[in-house]
């Protein structure tokens, strides 16, 4: 029904898209591509045409019309459909084509003016207090936070009792109502421009503050404000008739609202009166829905088609550029993998891909093989994007739903968790192992423990689970293992929620949790990417005398040949999907076969002494 | 967190004085004619003086309202200048039926809503689509157009309903019960479409955390970490959601209940409105506020004991 609700829904999706900074909206190129997509959306043009009619109907009423707005046949009432009017006549003889029109006109004038009032209020309001911050900010939170909180109709009552009735007012008044939205997306679209790199640049190269905003920052804001003027547009189009329908507009002009209540006075008489307000008004604020939406849809495809690009392209040239090299290297890799000796994980072969929207697959791990045995550790390193985590998770089987097993398999201790053919991880048998025997250590602490439950029921609860032990033996447990992951206090950890704790004890407490059900194999995944550089080497200390004491198997991924060096026996190196090098580690580091692995290591060891931990803690995106 | 809703209280009552303060002086800032239309254009100039004096409209704007914000802070919100009845009494007699009204559907909101977009959200398919598309159609059709349409067909056309509904509770349960399906399915309708295409972002948004995918890698079973942890993150969006529903809803019901003929404060705000019948007018204002008050400190208080962080700070 109201205001304040949709516009908050659209708020909140247009801000989404303005926090991402270069949503791809920089630059007429972009944007010229934007409106492309748009019409190729079948809802996009449909809904421009549709709008596109509404307006030129609008603009043309006067030569469109055969009556005045207000003209009254009296001798013709409630008429039905003739070639006179061609809508028939309301009740007091006016005609209905007619009024439609004209009230085309007043309408989408007057939700431009509201679109208009807000924009020049919000815009500038939002820019200073995502720009400057500080007082004004805070003033104009607490001024937000009222005018949201006021249903929209009552205000306009208010208005109306105070003011008298005219479109005009009204839709001024709702129009400083609802800026906050657009005070919002402007302020959360600049907050996260303001601290970009580029932005900093032109201010130390002596740009002004106005130029920074007008150059950089409305190149965000654009794509969105026209979102949200599509959805404030409707919503205002929709209070409006609202308050006409009540009887509470100006009683001479002609306007949707007033049809479609002398409509339902005579709703015994002539129903089909109500139909035709009705549907201009569905049709109106239905197409600026739908416009809202398509040019939304446009903005993201265009993110994710930029994004499948990059991939594809990386993907492309590793296939195509050292084909002869990637086979050697597969043939070398898979002849340690044709025995039929047990191992306790044991890839072969494996592909992973996910279906595009054209039809083909795109893979992002392809004829991977390798094997792990308890007691050992063996690292897969590769830059962002080489499949390494892909591969990781296919094995703890939380690849996201739309991925497919596109080849090859997986054994956990003898039993198949992706068997040849499947498409899928076989969930009904990895369910019972995860947790149990295969067990997982995320790369951001943080972000991997629930907020809202405490630490010590993050712990607990799995081991309850998995090892069907009482709560009170979970808590000793659980105790025992924060004193083994060195925490100094373990019962103050265990009470405390993930907030209250620092990083690095994050991520302990992540170790804790991996090792609870005293697994077989641990999958770390970059355990220390995220970590300060002092706490990354306790951290892998820790990683290695558990997996000595437990004598269980570890792969570790990563990027960063330090930590492997530190740590690995063995270690594979991936690079587009594919398995370039597999070997020990003093081999692969000392006498490196394949081009790509020097490369690596070059870039790591470089000018440096090798074994040390030289680790930048830099975040790697899970690829 | 006695703190916390201390303090929550206190921002609400600032809130109340500025937006009654405001509302008060744009009320009467521009109520210069009041007296002739209360008295008619026969009226002398004699009389029109006499009258403003009897309304304190001689007055200077700043004591006028310290004296009404006296009268209210005892109960007394003046009395209507055209039916001389008190405000509060008309209120007292009218927000039950129109606060029936509004948490009825809300609660239905709350629970088609969360259960939609929930389903929506984990199994995706056709029930997304769905969603979506309702969506679309929700936000494209104002709702008290819903409502003259479902008056149209179902109770003129149809006959399966009462058009009106001016029956109160004492004419037995199920009589209310039938008059009042129509409008409450005409205020709900639109937060089901909204609620539920925001609960589902909502909960996608949770279901894509890391922390969830730790979860699923500790062996803690889907139903579980559904139920106990993506709800839970998810609530206080959802909250935040059905809080805004329910405020735009004390708008959207007035057009609801002129519709239908209930006398609730629908009638008595669009009377009031037009008359400039500034007591009531006043009144109607302050009831909404209030509401709104309420309602946000109920959703911060729930919000703080599903949101550790939040209660902490």
């Amino acid at each position: 029904m109201s205001d304040s609700i949709d516009s908050s829904a659209v708020t909140a999706d247009a801000a989404g898209l303005a926090a991402k900074p270069g949503t791809g909206q920089s630059g007429t190129v972009v944007r010229s591509t934007v409106m492309r997509r748009l019409i190729r959306n079948p809802l996009g043009i449909a809904s421009l045409v549709i709008l596109g009619t509404i307006a030129i109907l609008a603009i043309f009423a006067p030569v469109l019309a055969p009556f005045e707005e207000n003209f009254a046949n009296i001798s013709k009432t409630l008429a039905p459909a003739d070639s006179v009017n061609i809508l028939g006549t309301d009740s007091a003889g006016r005609d209905t084509w007619s009024r439609l029109l004209f009230g085309a006109q007043l309408t989408l004038l007057s939700a431009l003016l509201c679109a208009g009032v807000a924009i020049a209020i919000g815009l500038p309001a939002g820019l200073i207090a995502g720009y400057y911050a500080g007082k004004f900010e805070a003033v104009s939170n607490w001024v937000v936070s009222i005018l949201m909180s006021l249903p929209g109709l009552i205000v306009l009552l208010t208005i109306r009792a105070a003011f008298g009735p005219s479109v005009w007012i009204s839709m001024i008044a709702f129009g400083v109502l609802i800026s906050p939205s657009y005070f919002r997306l402007t302020r959360t679209a600049v907050q996260s421009v303001r601290n970009e790199l580029y932005v900093d640049a032109a201010r130390v190269s002596g740009l002004s503050d106005l130029s920074i905003i007008a150059r950089h920052i409305f190149s965000v804001v654009r794509a969105p404000i026209i979102i949200q003027t599509a959805a404030i547009a409707g919503v205002a189009i929709a209070i409006q008739s609202g308050l006409e329908f009540l009887g509470l507009g100006d009683p001479t002009k002609a306007t949707w609202g007033v049809m479609l209540s002398e409509g339902f006075k005579n709703v015994y008489l002539t129903p089909t009166l109500l139909l035709w307000p009705a549907l201009a008004m569905a049709l109106t604020i239905g197409g600026l829905v739908l416009l809202g939406n398509a040019i939304r849809d446009a903005l993201e495809d265009g993110e994710k088609i930029k994004h499948r690009k990059k991939r594809s392209v990386a993907t492309a040239e590793g296939t195509t550029a050292e084909p002869a090299k990637a086979r050697q290297s597969r043939k070398s890799v898979a002849a340690v993998e044709l025995g039929t000796e047990h191992h306790l994980i044991k890839v072969t072969n494996l592909g992973v891909g996910y279906p595009q929207a054209d039809g083909s697959v795109k893979k992002v791990v392809d004829d991977v093989s390798f094997h792990v045995d308890r007691g050992e550790i063996l690292g897969i390193v590769g830059e962002s994007g080489s499949g390494k985590s892909q591969t990781a998770f296919s094995i703890l089987g939380l690849l996201p739903d739309n991925a497919r097993i596109v080849g090859g398999s997986i054994q956990f201790d003898g039993n198949y968790t992706v068997a040849p053919g499947d498409d899928r991880v076989n969930q009904e048998r990895l369910s019972k192992l995860r947790g149990k025997r295969i067990s997982y250590i995320p790369q951001e602490p943080m972000s991997n423990l629930d907020p809202a439950f405490t630490i010590g029921y993050q712990l607990v609860t799995p081991m309850v689970r998995v090892l069907g032990i009482t709560k009170a033996e979970a808590r000793t447990r659980a105790l025992k293992l924060l004193t083994d992951v060195g925490i100094a206090n373990p019962e103050r950890t265990f009470d405390a929620y993930p907030h209250e704790v620092s990083g690095g004890m994050a991520q302990r407490v992540l170790i804790a949790g991996a090792i609870s059900c005293e697994p077989d194999l641990v999958i770390a995944d970059e355990p220390t990417t995220a970590l300060d550089v002092t706490v990354q080497a306790d951290v892998l200390d820790l990683l290695r005398e558990l997996q000595q004491r437990l004598n269980i198997g570890v792969i570790l991924v990563t990027h960063n040949f330090g930590v492997v060096a530190d740590l690995c026996d063995r270690v594979a190196v991936m690079q587009n999907g594919r398995l370039v090098e597999e070997g020990t580690v003093r081999d692969i580091l000392r006498n490196p076969k394949e081009q790509y692995t020097q490369t690596l290591l070059g870039s790591m060891l470089e000018g440096k002494t090798p074994m040390t931990m030289l680790v930048t803690p830099q975040k790697e995106p899970v690829a | 967190m006695i703190k916390f809703i201390a303090k929550r209280l206190g921002s609400g009552l600032v809130v109340l004085f500025v937006v009654s303060a405001l509302t008060f002086t744009l009320l009467y800032i521009s109520s210069g004619s009041i007296a002739q239309n209360i008295l008619g254009d026969q009226a002398t100039p004699e009389q029109v003086a006499l009258k403003e004096q009897e309304l304190g409209l001689d007055q200077p704007l700043v004591t006028r309202y310290f004296a009404w914000l006296g009268d209210a802070l005892t109960g007394n919100l003046g009395a209507s200048w055209f039916t001389s009845e008190p405000v509060a009494n008309s209120l007292a007699t009218r927000i039950p039926v129109t606060m029936t009204m509004v948490f009825t559907a809300m609660i239905l909101i709350a629970l088609c809503a969360a259960l939609i977009g929930v389903a929506a959200a984990v199994k995706r398919g056709w029930v997304d689509r769905v969603v979506q598309i309702g969506a679309i159609v929700g936000d494209s059709i104002p709702g008290y157009v819903i409502g003259v349409f479902l008056v149209t067909i179902l109770a003129i056309q149809l006959g399966l309903f009462p058009a009106t509904s001016t029956i109160s509770p004492e004419v037995g349960p199920e009589a209310w019960v039938v008059s009042m399906t129509l409008p409450v399915i005409a205020l709900l309708i639109n937060g089901v479409t909204g609620g539920a295409q925001q609960i589902r972002s909502a909960v996608i948004k949770q279901l894509e955390r890391d922390y969830v995918r730790t979860l699923r890698s500790r062996g803690i079973g889907e139903r579980e970490i559904l139920f106990k942890h993506v709800l839970r993150s998810a609530a206080p969006a959802g909250l935040t959601v059905l809080s805004l529903q329910l405020i735009g809803m004390l708008g959207g019901v007035v057009i609801i209940e002129q519709i239908f003929a209930l006398p609730g404060m629908g009638p008595l705000a669009v009377a009031a409105t037009g008359q400039s019948d500034l007591p009531v007018v006043m009144g109607v204002v302050m009831y909404t506020v209030v509401v709104v008050i309420v309602v946000n400190l109920l959703v911060d208080i729930l919000n703080g004991w599903l949101n550790p962080k939040v209660r902490v700070s």
